[in-house]
């Protein structure tokens, strides 16, 4: 509670201002604009076809103060990659590229680019935000989709495959920094793009964003579920500086003092978990704690 | 409409058809989306900020006294400010009633 009541003495500049076209209750932009008061006005953006560009307008009105430009789907790394060149080149090395992509941006699609961008060390962020499928065209199933999970184009039978470990694929490229983050803890966002603003090279964030109308549950709950994610371990807070794995925030307390919940609630909210047996729900618990033994090991704990 | 949202014919367009304006869909009415709409008790807020952090659409703007008023001109009426409200300081309302 201190540490969100600490938000108000932020900068008061907006970047995104209000009149965006996403659907109500969007967890998006409760992170974004958090994201972009931490990075400052020299900040260049970099999007491909997402939900995010639903944000940044329909032409021609756009809620975004910072320079942006649309890429193809799968180019987000290689748009930003050649913004950090040409301020290298032009001696503006005071300016952030941010990348944002969306989970089929990222997990499918864009991770050639951020691969190769990535391996180059580009002075680029880049951030997937997670909502856990292609909700700009109509929740289709991504790599990024948990096992269970009803999408347009799994409608009968659930996906069956667990969900890419994406951080695990990212931490494979040596990264200086790259953390986890939620919309539902906007003051751990904000503090870790303050120091991320403040290291040189590829910086990676996988933002969870739920999201109303792909995962099916009442529009009052985006942070309700945004904080189950982190409260029962399916989403861990942390970050990874030069290798170094340290949790954060909730997921601190959490590995500190217990207190972890079971993924039962998170799973009877929602509308696309509908078809999960109970033998499912079982093994979707499973996984999720082998996962945080992991976190917790390579943590120390 | 037309006039709101900017509309255009392509003689019009800039080069690259870049939109050189930051910030123009603040004129875009998105609150003619919602069916129910966030009314604060003022008895009952402590000030505490949370409906102006967790707000998507950042409908919330301090006023004079403190107190944290949220413009209907933008309110998608998502409801997240009542259901994060600590003290449980706003309601939603129907629209219409």
């Amino acid at each position: 509670m201190s540490e969100q009541s600490a938000i108000l003495d932020y900068p008061e500049q907006e970047y995104i201002l209000p009149g965006n076209r996403l659907c109500a209750g969007c967890g998006v932009t409760i992170a974004y604009r958090f994201m972009l008061k931490a990075l400052g006005k020299k900040t260049v953006i970099c999007v491909p076809a997402s939900c995010l560009t639903i944000l940044h307008g329909i032409y021609p009105k756009t809620p975004v103060m910072a320079t942006t430009v649309n890429n193809t789907f799968a180019s987000t790394a290689a748009a930003a990659s050649g913004f950090s060149a040409a301020f290298k080149a032009t001696g503006r090395e005071d300016w952030h590229v941010l990348a944002m992509a969306g989970d089929g941006g990222t997990f499918d699609m864009g991770i050639q680019a951020l691969s190769g961008a990535a391996e180059r060390g580009e002075n680029i962020i880049y951030v997937c935000y997670d909502n856990e499928a292609y909700m700009n065209t109509g929740s289709q199933r991504s790599s990024a989709t948990p096992a269970g999970a009803l999408t347009s184009t799994t409608p009968i039978r659930p996906k069956e495959q667990f969900k890419k470990d994406f951080m695990k694929i990212m931490d494979a490229h040596w990264l200086p920094y790259m953390a986890g983050i939620s919309s539902a803890y906007p003051a751990d966002v904000y503090k870790k793009f303050l120091k991320a603003r403040q290291i040189k090279g590829t910086r990676f964030f996988h933002l969870s964003a739920p999201c109303p109308t792909g995962w099916f549950y009442p529009t009052k709950d985006t942070v309700k579920i945004g904080r189950m994610m982190v409260e029962s371990c399916i989403f861990p807070l942390y970050e990874i500086e030069e290798g170094r794995l340290s949790l954060t925030g909730k997921s601190l307390s959490i590995a500190r003092s217990g207190g972890k919940k079971p993924v039962d609630e998170y799973v009877a909210i929602q509308g696309r978990f509908k078809k999960m047996t109970a033998e499912q729900v079982a093994q979707f618990q499973k996984h999720v704690d082998e996962q945080w033994e992991g976190l917790l090991a390579r943590a120390g704990f | 409409m037309a006039k709101e949202t900017g509309i255009k014919s392509w003689k019009e367009l800039s080069p690259g058809t870049a939109i050189l304006e930051p910030g123009s869909a603040a004129e875009l009415k998105t609150g003619d989306w919602r069916s129910m709409h966030p009314v604060t008790d003022r008895d009952r807020c402590i000030k505490c900020g949370q409906c102006y952090i967790m707000c998507p659409d950042m409908v919330y703007a301090k006023d004079a006294e403190g107190y944290f008023e949220q413009n209907y001109y933008w309110c998608k009426g998502c409801g997240i400010c009542a259901r994060e409200c600590p003290v449980g300081a706003i309601m939603m309302i129907e629209e219409g009633d």
